[in-house]
């Protein structure tokens, strides 16, 4: 059945092209700890997937091994499907993984604008630079406000929205979001939820880790459920948000 | 809270006149200090005038020339450099000789602040890239005959490479940890110099060091050095100005600020931390080699753990990241002990005291980086 068989191979060809990142068996150590045992999961291209779970169940961890932060021991990632398990983050960086870290990280004692300019450090063209920072001031209207403040005198939701500023304006094709509601008011999660979806609407893929699964079940198409260091449950978003173990342990209902 | 500045500023223009002192004795030195206080008191001033309702268009004329300062800074620097020109035709040898001092710990200062103030790395034993650079001159011409114009590139890259040597182990640790290690190189360094007899004659040291010649012409006159190492200092600030707002620059202060961040904004911070150590490492063999040239002779005294933290307190002292401040840093500490020596036994508690007094009254350095000014001004208002 040579049509059929042509089929098959057309559809799995269709598929892989349209995976910007996959993980295959993927363990990460630090030291003697197994933090990730071996962990498998797929992004498609323009896709939101939330991988969602309790403190130290590896989520950062992930997200570390992803951009070259902290290497893996073991399994294989794959990157426009090529293998990056050697690259340096810098080299991520420049093919299109941005990361906007856990806990804000930005830089206190440079202005907002120069924050900025630092998610900018690895591009030249300086009239795409000056566009996109554009586009981040009127995503966030609030950061062009404050342009010459210092990020350390921001408040945490201004803080964290120039963190996912900073991470835009590498021009990123993956965007590595590391709870970005942690610690904010319920009024700012919501327009942190309502930018990132704003976002999707270019041509950026998201992988957002959350422990407000919730909220972050809501605004994905797929989730992953990760549970020391090791991955329970994927589905779809809307599935994951009626199924009665995620509603159990991370809704709680 | 007007008491308060009023206070300071004295304190201020009294210190600064304690350092104008033995240059131009008591009536001048008294003189200048009633000038300074007259300056550093005159917005202050100002604000008084302001107070009762008088006009004070007149007496603005000080931050009018601030403003100047500010959108002429070639023509201030142009100024500045024509006043270091000219200053050791009018000062005899001692104070020639003390400058050509302030201009060796200048150029130290200027790369251990590439290190320390910009990309935020502690390191303690930064006298022993001196060292390496002294000592590199001082076997290089004894061994092989090789003049101080070819030994100044070979220490100066001598003195690049380990401090990549160095940067190279330490590269992970951070804060205290590196501190330790780094003053631990600097210790060893001193203690091979010192032990090494067959290479380095030990304690004794290296004499008969050749002086600096250009053709027929030797440098041996305290005011020729000046000028020599007027030239260094100048290079000195021209290539750490330039490298500061350069990308390099800024992912250095991106390291300082935040390690992680500044990976996942792409900068390589292995390859910039080495560069860092590498380019203040070279300023000091840069320097080690003018001072062998200048002494003619080398010996593992010069280059103490004193030394080093001497070198790092003109950084603090001066304004960790800021380049006109560390140079002030670096003549304030050059001229300070030198200005105490009629004190006698009273100098290094007098020294000390001064140091405190500083980190207190101004912890952010006599000229902050602007960045670092901000943020303490922010903090008071
Ligand atoms: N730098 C580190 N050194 C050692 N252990 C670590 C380090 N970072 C994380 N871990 C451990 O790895 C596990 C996963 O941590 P992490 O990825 O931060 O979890 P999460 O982000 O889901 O809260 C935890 O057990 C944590 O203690
Ligand atoms: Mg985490």
């Amino acid at each position: 059945m040579p049509a059929l068989y042509l089929d098959i191979v057309g559809k799995k060809r269709g598929v892989n092209n349209n995976i910007i990142l996959k993980l295959e068996d993927v363990k990460t150590s630090y030291g003697r700890i197994e933090a990730l045992k071996g962990i498998s999961l797929f992004l498609r291209k323009r896709e939101i997937v939330t991988l969602i779970g309790a403190n130290g169940a590896g989520k950062t961890t992930t997200l570390m091994t992803i951009c070259g932060i902290v290497k893996n021991s073991g399994g294989h990632i794959l990157f426009d499907g090529e293998d990056i398990k050697e690259a340096s983050p810098q080299k991520l960086v420049r093919r299109g993984i941005s990361q906007v870290p856990e806990g804000r990280r930005i830089f206190p004692r440079l202005s907002v604008i120069e924050n900025l300019e630092m998610g900018a450090f690895i591009r030249n063209d300086r009239a795409g630079i000056r566009s996109d920072l554009e586009r981040v001031y009127s995503l966030f209207p609030i950061l062009r406000e404050r342009r010459k403040q210092k990020g350390g005198t921001l408040s945490g939701g201004e803080q964290q929205m120039l963190a996912i500023g900073r991470a835009l304006m590498a021009r990123p094709r993956l965007l590595l979001l590391d709870e970005p509601s942690l610690g904010l008011a319920p009024m700012l999660v919501e327009q942190i939820f309502r930018i990132i979806e704003e976002i999707k609407q270019g041509e950026v893929t998201i992988l957002l880790v959350e422990q407000n699964a919730k909220k972050a079940l809501s605004c994905a198409d797929r989730g992953y459920v990760l549970e020391n260091g090791l991955i329970t449950l994927e589905d779809t978003a809307s599935r994951l948000l009626e199924n009665e173990k995620v509603k159990a342990s991370y809704l709680g209902a | 809270m007007i008491k308060n500045k009023i206070l300071e500023k004295s304190i201020w223009a009294l210190w600064l006149g304690l350092l104008a002192l033995p240059f131009m004795g008591k009536k001048a030195g008294i003189l200048a200090i009633a000038i300074l206080l007259v300056i550093l008191l005159l917005p202050l001033l100002n604000g008084l005038i302001a107070r009762f309702g008088i006009s004070v268009s007149r007496l603005n004329f000080l931050s009018s020339s601030a403003n100047w300062l500010k959108t002429n800074k070639k023509m201030a620097l142009l100024i500045l450099f024509s006043f270091a020109a000219i200053l050791p035709l009018f000062m005899n040898r001692y104070f020639v000789d003390v400058a050509v001092l302030c201009g060796i710990y200048i150029v130290l200062a200027l790369g251990l602040n590439v290190i320390v103030g910009l990309t935020g790395l502690l390191a303690l034993g930064y006298i022993a890239f001196y060292a390496v650079g002294a000592y590199c001159y001082a076997l290089l011409w004894t061994h092989y005959h090789i003049n101080f114009w070819l030994a100044l590139p070979i220490g100066t890259a001598l003195a690049g490479v380990f401090g990549v040597l160095l940067g190279s182990p330490v590269l992970r640790l951070r804060g205290d940890y590196l501190a330790i290690v780094t003053l631990g190189f600097g210790e060893i360094t001193r203690i091979v110099l010192n032990n090494w007899d067959e290479l380095t004659r030990g304690p004794n040291g290296i004499l008969g060091i050749a002086r600096p010649s250009i053709g027929d012409f030797i440098i041996k006159q305290p005011i020729h050095y000046y000028y020599l190492i007027l030239a260094f200092v100048v290079l000195t600030i021209f290539i750490t100005t330039r490298l500061e707002h350069s990308r390099i620059g800024r992912a250095w202060v991106a390291i300082r600020e935040d390690e992680v961040a500044a990976a996942a904004c792409g900068v390589n911070v292995t390859l910039m931390k080495l560069l860092a150590f590498a380019t203040g490492a070279a300023f000091a063999g840069l320097g080690g080699v003018f001072f062998a040239g200048k002494m003619i002779f080398v010996s593992p005294e010069s280059f103490t753990f004193m030394e080093s933290v001497m070198v790092l307190c003109m950084v603090v002292l001066g304004g960790m990241g800021s380049i006109p401040g560390v140079i002030l840093g670096a003549i304030a500490l050059i001229i300070l002990p030198e200005a105490l020596r009629q004190f006698q036994f009273y100098r290094l508690l007098m020294f000390g005291g001064a140091m405190a007094l500083m980190m207190i009254i101004r912890p952010q350095g006599l000229i902050p980086s602007q960045r670092r000014k901000m943020e303490l001004e922010e903090e008071n208002g």
